[in-house]
């Protein structure tokens, strides 16, 4: 294959990564942004996502139908899950930002630990919903993959618009820049938190189920989306959406390329080498606010 | 109206305010007024359950408000200007006074009533609430509280750090609100003004409430401002 082609297959990889990393890196944005808590416990809910995601399939018969099923169930599960925690845990911890980062470290373990018990260690499959492959004039191409790119880019526009143009967006917002005064003007503070929690947590499921046709479902997944997801939350500025997502897409474009074309591990390197350069550079990230 | 009685609290452990009475009647402004750190601000906070309230009674319209949860105090009436004006400096205009008008405010009706008061708003509507002026800032802060429609409006040093026409009007609408109905707490530090605007002054001290007097026959120099504002 020349250069071009792979060029091309790299970009595509790397669209596809930047835009499973976006919807779960926003959901960890969000969270921040709005809590300020830091959710260390943000990939398990994503791994939680995909071994649903499995459960979910395994349950109904037919592939098409059993994506479709839990596409619509396991972010639902899953957000559920989380308002629970953030009910349950966080709240009793006042969202303190240092608490909540311990707390969370916790619940990693337990999340995990407790879809080990559950699903067993083995990697799971769960069947693409269609198998369409798209032939191009150099190499065919996973018809599939291309319908994550453009599911991921609907649900980031739903959430843009959310936030954007909706009254929970604005809740959201308000409660983001000055929850005392927020409570003030009658907004349920802790409602906004937990509904916030619950809406990261889900995001990070819908990824999940997105990628499980591709990557497997197994119960130590979430690591990986969550040094990448707190890679592009710090590059593009704690609490930005356009920022995430612009990251993302940087991020999951150079992991794409890199790999591709040099030894995986480079595109490690370079996330790595992006986010210090921009803690030592601009603290605050590309696009967020100065302390 | 707003009735306040023996009430005490402060931020965590430390004590602020103590046995704390004062009530603010249906049509009228009561002015609070005493020296940095006498515990002014802190009542406005205790009020609108920001801080905690360790004992005492506060309720509007016989209503008990202690109990509520700090979300529920606007929800009943109350709206809060505070000091510094604690806009959302992010959002628009029409978004700070949507903030308002979803909690309580009876719509479109409210908005309009509240943009006829302050029609400068209105020509700036799409503009970020951080970018106005110092002036448009307190105007903004007053009219996203009115649009809660609220029959209490507590008011935190609303004139400070403003030119004289922007105090003029933020007095001409107080005393608006006032003629409506609106029972208003105000916190002032400036002698001239609370004797244009106050029917009663409350003066307090260390915490607690001296004493309470109408602002018919006070004068600028007489010795209680001298004796609880050092002026």
């Amino acid at each position: 294959m020349g250069t071009g082609p792979l060029l091309l297959l790299a970009t595509l990889e790397g669209t596809v990564m930047a835009a499973v990393l976006a919807l779960a890196a926003v959901g960890l944005s969000l969270s921040f942004g709005v809590m300020r808590v830091v959710n260390v416990a943000h990939g398990e809910f994503f791994m939680l996502g995909a071994v649903l995601a499995w459960a979910v399939a395994q349950a109904v018969p037919s592939a098409p139908l059993g994506f479709v099923a839990a596409l619509v169930i396991c972010p639902v599960l899953v957000g559920a899950l989380a308002y629970a925690i953030d009910a349950g845990l966080l709240r009793r911890l006042k969202h303190d930002p240092e608490a909540t980062i311990v707390a969370t470290i916790g619940l990693s373990y337990i999340l995990q630990q407790g879809a080990l018990s559950l699903f067993g260690p083995d990697a799971r499959p769960v069947e693409a919903p269609f198998t369409l492959r798209l032939q191009l004039p150099w190499f065919g191409y996973s018809g599939y993959k291309l319908f994550v790119v453009v599911a991921a880019a609907l649900v980031l526009l739903a959430v843009w618009w959310v936030m954007t143009r909706s009254r929970a967006g604005l809740v959201m917002r308000a409660t983001q820049i000055d929850r005392a005064t927020a409570r003030a003007f009658g907004i349920n503070v802790d409602r906004v938190y937990a509904g916030t929690f619950a809406l990261g947590a889900g995001l990070a499921a819908v990824a999940a189920v997105l990628i499980v046709p591709i990557q497997q479902a197994h119960y130590l997944m979430g690591h990986d989306p969550l040094l990448l997801s707190f890679i592009v939350v710090i590059i593009g500025g704690l609490g930005s959406i356009r920022g995430t997502l612009i990251a993302a897409l940087v991020i999951g474009l150079a992991d794409g390329i890199l790999s591709m074309l040099y030894p995986p591990t480079l595109a490690k390197i370079f996330a790595t080498l992006a986010v210090a350069l921009v803690l030592v550079f601009r603290p605050q990230g590309l696009f967020g606010a100065r302390p | 109206m707003l009735r306040i009685e023996r009430l005490s609290g402060g931020y965590g452990p430390t004590q602020v305010l103590r046995d704390v009475t004062l009530e603010v009647p249906e049509g009228e402004v009561t002015c609070v007024m005493g020296r940095n750190g006498a515990g002014k601000t802190t009542l406005m906070r205790a009020i609108m359950g920001q801080i905690t309230r360790s004992a005492g009674q506060i309720s509007l319209q016989g209503q008990p408000l202690q109990s509520l949860p700090a979300y529920e105090v606007p929800r009943q009436g109350i709206g809060y200007v505070p000091q510094g004006r604690r806009l959302f400096g992010a959002m628009t205009v029409a978004e700070n006074l949507e903030i308002g008008l979803m909690t309580r405010g009876k719509g479109a009706q409210t908005r309009e009533t509240v943009l006829a008061l302050f029609p400068r708003l209105r020509e700036r509507l799409d503009q970020a609430a951080g970018t106005l002026s110092g002036g448009e800032q307190q105007m903004l802060a007053l009219a996203r509280a009115l649009c809660l429609d609220p029959a209490v409006l507590l008011l935190d040093e609303p004139t400070e750090g403003l030119q004289p026409s922007m105090i003029q009007l933020i007095r001409d609408t107080v005393t608006t609100l006032r003629d409506q109905g609106v029972a208003i707490l105000l916190v002032e530090q400036r002698v001239e003004a609370v004797l244009n605007i106050a029917d009663r002054v409350a003066f307090m001290e260390h915490g607690r409430m001296a004493e309470i007097t109408p602002a018919q026959g006070l004068v600028p120099d007489g010795a209680i401002f001298q004796r609880y504002v050092g002026v």
